[in-house]
């Protein structure tokens, strides 16, 4: 049996409605947004910590020219220690059947009786590779999908020189590649192009002159070790056997993506939800604030009657607690549903072997403690008020609006705004903050958009620069080896190529002070078209004949400026160390970067003419044939087609696009309709005696619309360049959280990013007045005028 | 519809006729409103004419109807059945725009908690009333025909119930309307307050000629009057005619 107090409750909750269903949308969104992220920070947390686990990933892995199989004893007694796995890695040329272009496929030894200590194999799809046979791959997930490739596929391979036929009998996931890219400078996936096969070692050492040797290096820890001790330690084993440096997972590209983008998951999981249920409670406040403002008199008779203020106070806040509980229905029921698409969206470009998705009751519950605490704080705000009031004071209609000169007359031009507009302003400057709070909810929608369109902004602008400026060739090839400079004559005279770059990479380890890092130096011609130096802003930089060119970052990183110099530790052949002047600085948003002039490198290195690789302008009719004679040519280990590479990850791109611009939007939308109906409604319920007044005194509908709707108009306006700013500072804060080593992401927001968020914002707006404003037809002028306030 | 070239029409070509001068002519109006299962009654064929200049005031307890028949003149409602005709148009028969042009154009409405615009000026308030109008007086003279000149930018939460009630009047005759329709205007008021008020009605109705119709429950108000009509339970009991109209001064309650 319901008490009469709580059969008023009902009514009342039937008679505010329209604002109670916008308070509850807040809240939904809230929790949506709270329990999408949040299980998906969840899933991908707990998928990648028992990925990494299950499947043994190393902690600290190391590159090197060669060493013999007895170098691991004395590695694993390094202290710290646990475990080492040594492993014979090398990248080919690979000829997959439906792709014109070359591929490259990175081989990657695996014991062939047991299974690997480290970094192990989760096999999807049929079986593990037979000892003894060779030629028996096992092919990455992601690579097979990508290019249709089943279980008894064959694919072509130039392994060491010589034209090889490779049987796929197996596809896995590997934890060292949840995040699949080529690495060198290469950040975006292509899973068509690149992938990781793996083969036996029986196979492989014999196959590149590796019996009884290895390449590859990869050690777990001790639970105490001390991971740059180990390092240390590891590179000066190495360092007779050609070593180019060792580094821990931190440096690891996949390890790294996955971790970035779990943070930068964590990070909107706590802002945007504390966003929505800020706007929540303040819109609770707001309406019932003005519940209890009409209902001031019954409030005083109930008190006379002897309720008590907690039973009042209760009242009020069972109110506040039924509009959030809807919403907190909804918002978990739409969150379980868009946080597993959103986890399903991050299988596109993370593969986990099991992907746990669950919405844990941990996390509804936490859903509903923080937001039934935003409702309370909104209503006890409010209902404090109204029980602090002596019953007859209550029951005495309150004393009428005080309004006063304000900035307008202060300002001097009282006179020269319409009477509309001084009602307007008066009204926003009586109550300032309510004012603030609603512009402040607007302003943040708009921001939820901006920095939602950003991240494409961002992405784009990072594609267009490394594809259509930084690298304008059509191809690049890698030699195996480095090779004399009579080889770009050879490229030259391959069909369609209309220009040959060559260039030299030069692993090393740049010191300066007792600074260091990992490097790939970069030599070409200063005369060079193909890989102009280009910076942030797109400027191209000349290459100077002498000295080194370092990225801004690297800089900094080293702690060195233009003018000064580093010690160039080289991690090959002879390992000469030269100090080398720094002639300038190019602020370049991808990787580590270091340029020289490919003849004074090969000076440094003292090593006469000599190039890596070549960069190719191509004709692209006479591709095909380039295509398909690179697929076989012996000496080229890798080859990267450009436009392809950006097809493919525009494509990946779009998909989770269409995805995350709908929640944005919807989040948006729901905010500033939100806070637009609420301010109207209100006002309207404030107001509805002057309004119905000035309908008695002559003005039309059309005209007392205007007043209505003028205010909100103008906060929404006001709303749109704080939003952007607020944008602005939003993306700005992530773009310092998530720079790393990999790429630094720019502050680029496009004049449409901010055209878009202000006109889906100011279309909400108006949308959600226009349909408020019709309710003016409905007022009974002869009844609002009865009755004061 | 309503404009002012069709009043003098009316005025001139038919100047024998004996409702030449005419400015209301309300026949036989009903008003039932159904307040759910039940059907009041609050007005029953009530008949009556006004004329230009007239001081007219309604006189009835409450529930006698007095309200229902102001706000069916300023066209805030319609009759169930009766007409209403001013001069010549029939406003029972017209629609929401008609009547709001009505409003705008003829009437000037006195309320009883004054229906100020809070955010507004004494001055702004009389302003965004004579902006509606083609030949409006300026504001500050509408204030000072009630006396208000020292309080032009006074805000009414900054002023006393009788000067809020005088703003509303200075707002009323600021279009220089025929007719001031008036609800009670003393209801909300003191006494000293209220005879301030209905001083500035009488200086309205004599200096600008305008037609006022004042509804009130307060019998001593009648004195001031040329006619009074009296109501009780929707019908009209008595029209009287003073012979002589009590100055403000003069009216005591």
């Amino acid at each position: 049996m319901l008490s009469t107090l709580d059969r008023k409750l009902l009514r009342d909750l039937l008679h505010a409605r329209g604002q109670l269903v916008a308070v509850a949308a807040v809240a939904a969104c809230a929790v949506t947004a709270f329990v999408a992220l949040g299980s998906t920070y969840r899933s991908l947390i707990s998928s990648q910590r028992l990925y990494y686990a299950q499947y043994r990933f190393a902690d600290v892995f190391a590159q090197l020219e060669r060493a013999p199989d007895p170098l691991a004893a004395r590695i694993a007694a390094i202290p710290g220690v646990a475990r080492v796995e040594t492993r014979v890695v090398k990248d080919v040329t690979l000829d997959v059947p439906g792709l014109a272009e070359p591929a490259t496929g990175r081989l990657v030894s695996i014991p062939a009786r047991e299974r690997p200590t480290l970094n192990d194999l989760a096999l999807r799809r049929g079986r593990y590779v037979s000892s003894g046979r060779t030629n028996e791959v096992i092919a990455s997930e992601a690579f097979a999908d990508a290019n249709h490739l089943e279980v008894g596929s064959t694919i072509g391979a130039v392994i060491n020189g010589r034209w090889e036929k490779l049987e796929i009998v197996g596809v896995a996931l590997s934890p060292e590649y949840v995040y699949e890219v080529k690495g060198g400078g290469s950040i975006f996936p292509d899973n068509r192009r690149f992938g990781v096969l793996w083969a036996s070692r029986d196979m492989l050492g014999p196959a590149f002159g590796m019996q009884g040797a290895f390449n590859d290096v990869s050690l777990s820890l001790a639970p105490d070790a001390s991971e740059p001790e180990v390092i240390a330690r590891l590179d000066q084993l190495l360092d007779r056997y050609g070593g180019l440096g060792a580094y821990g997972r931190d440096d690891q590209i996949s390890y790294r993506f996955l971790t970035d983008e779990i943070a930068q998951n964590r990070a909107t999981a706590t802002i945007v939800p504390a966003i929505f249920l800020a706007a929540a409670a303040f819109l609770l406040y707001t309406v019932l604030s003005r519940l209890i403002t009409t209902q001031r008199a019954q409030l005083g008779t109930l008190k006379a009657f002897g309720y008590t203020n907690a039973a009042i106070g209760w009242h009020y806040l069972k109110m506040a607690l039924g509009a959030v509980g809807a919403g907190l229905l909804l918002g978990i029921a739409a969150g379980a549903y868009a946080g597993f698409r959103l986890t399903e969206a991050y299988t596109l470009f993370y593969r986990f072997p099991v992907l746990y998705y669950e919405v844990g009751a941990g996390l509804i519950v936490l859903a509903a403690a923080i937001s039934f605490a935003s409702a309370a704080l909104g209503a006890v705000a409010a209902v404090r008020r109204a029980v602090e009031l002596q019953p007859a004071e209550a029951m005495r209609p309150p004393s009428p609006a005080r309004f006063q000169a304000g900035l307008l007359e202060r300002l001097g031009i009282d006179r020269s705004v319409p009477l509309v507009g001084r009602m307007i302003a008066r009204d926003i400057e009586r109550r300032p903050w309510r004012a603030a709070f609603t512009a402040l909810g607007i302003a943040m929608s708009v921001a939820i958009l901006v920095v939602g369109f950003y991240f494409f902004d961002a992405i784009h602008y990072l594609m267009r620069l490394q594809f259509q400026v930084a690298e304008r060739e059509d191809v690049s090839v890698t030699f195996a080896n480095p090779r004399s400079a009579g080889a770009r004559y050879n490229l030259a005279t391959l069909p369609g190529v209309l220009r040959v770059e060559p260039f030299r990479t030069v692993a090393t380890r740049l010191v300066h002070e007792h600074r260091s890092r990992r490097v790939v130096v970069l030599g070409e011609s200063s005369a060079g078209t193909l890989r102009p130096l280009v910076d942030q802003d797109f400027r191209v930089h000349p290459l100077p004949s002498g000295g080194i060119v370092l990225s801004s970052h690297l800089a900094h990183l080293l702690g060195v400026r233009a003018g000064g110099a580093v010690t160039m530790h080289v991690l090959e052949g002879a390992r000469p160390v030269r100090q080398v002047p720094v002639s300038a600085l190019v602020d370049e948003p991808v990787g580590l970067s270091a340029w020289m002039n490919i003849d004074a490198l090969n000076g440094l290195l003292r090593e006469g003419a000599s190039t890596s690789g070549a960069f190719l302008r191509v004709d692209s009719r006479q591709a095909p044939r380039l295509y398909a004679l690179l697929k076989r040519t012996p000496a080229v280990s890798s080859i990267t087609v450009r436009q392809a590479t950006l097809k493919s990850f525009q494509d990946t791109i779009a998909a989770s696009m269409a995805i995350s611009t709908t929640t944005m939007v919807v989040l948006a939308c729901t905010l500033a309709f939100g806070m637009v109906y609420n301010g109207m409604r209100i006002a309207l319920s404030e107001r509805a005696r002057e309004l119905a007044s000035l309908r008695v005194l002559g003005f039309e509908r059309g005209e007392v619309r205007t007043i209505l709707l003028g205010k909100e108009g103008l906060l929404t306006l006001a709303a749109i360049p704080v939003g952007w700013v607020l944008g602005a500072a939003i993306c700005a804060m992530v773009v310092r959280a998530i720079a790393s080593d990999l790429f630094r992401l720019p502050l680029v927001i496009t004049s449409q990013t901010l055209a878009i968020s202000a006109g889906v914002v100011a279309g909400a707006s108006l949308v959600t007045a226009l349909a408020v404003a019709r309710l003016l037809g409905r007022f009974d002028l002869v009844e609002t005028l009865k009755t004061g306030e | 519809m309503f404009g002012r070239a069709q009043k003098k029409t009316a005025n001139d070509a038919e100047a024998d006729d004996p409702r030449r001068d005419r400015v209301f002519h309300v026949h036989q109006v009903s008003k039932i409103y159904r307040m759910g299962e039940v059907e009041v009654h609050a007005l029953r064929g009530v008949d009556f004419d006004l004329y230009p200049g007239e001081f007219v005031v309604l006189l009835g307890p409450s529930g006698s109807g007095k309200s229902t028949l102001l706000n069916i003149l300023g066209a805030l409602d319609v009759p169930t059945s009766g007409e209403v005709i001013f001069y010549d148009h029939d406003l029972s028969a017209a629609d929401d725009r008609e009547r709001t042009r009505y409003r705008r154009e003829h009437v000037g409405f006195v309320f009883q908690f004054y229906n100020l615009i809070p955010s507004l000026t004494a001055r702004e308030n009389v302003a965004l009333v004579a902006e509606l109008a083609e030949n409006p007086m300026p504001p500050e003279e509408a204030l000072a025909t009630v006396g208000l000149s020292e309080r032009l930018d006074h805000f009414p939460s900054q002023m006393s119930g009788g000067e809020q009630q005088r703003v509303a009047i200075a707002r009323a005759i600021v279009k220089r309307p025929e007719m001031l329709l008036c609800d009670e205007p003393t209801g909300a008021l003191d006494y000293e307050t209220g005879k301030m008020v209905l001083d500035a009605l009488a200086r309205v109705n004599r200096e600008l000629g305008a037609m006022v119709v004042v509804i009130t429950h307060n019998s001593a108000i009648a004195a001031m009057a040329d006619r009074v009509i009296r109501l009780r339970s929707g019908e009209i009991v008595e029209v009287r005619r003073n012979e002589r109209k009590a100055s403000p001064e003069e009216v005591v309650w």
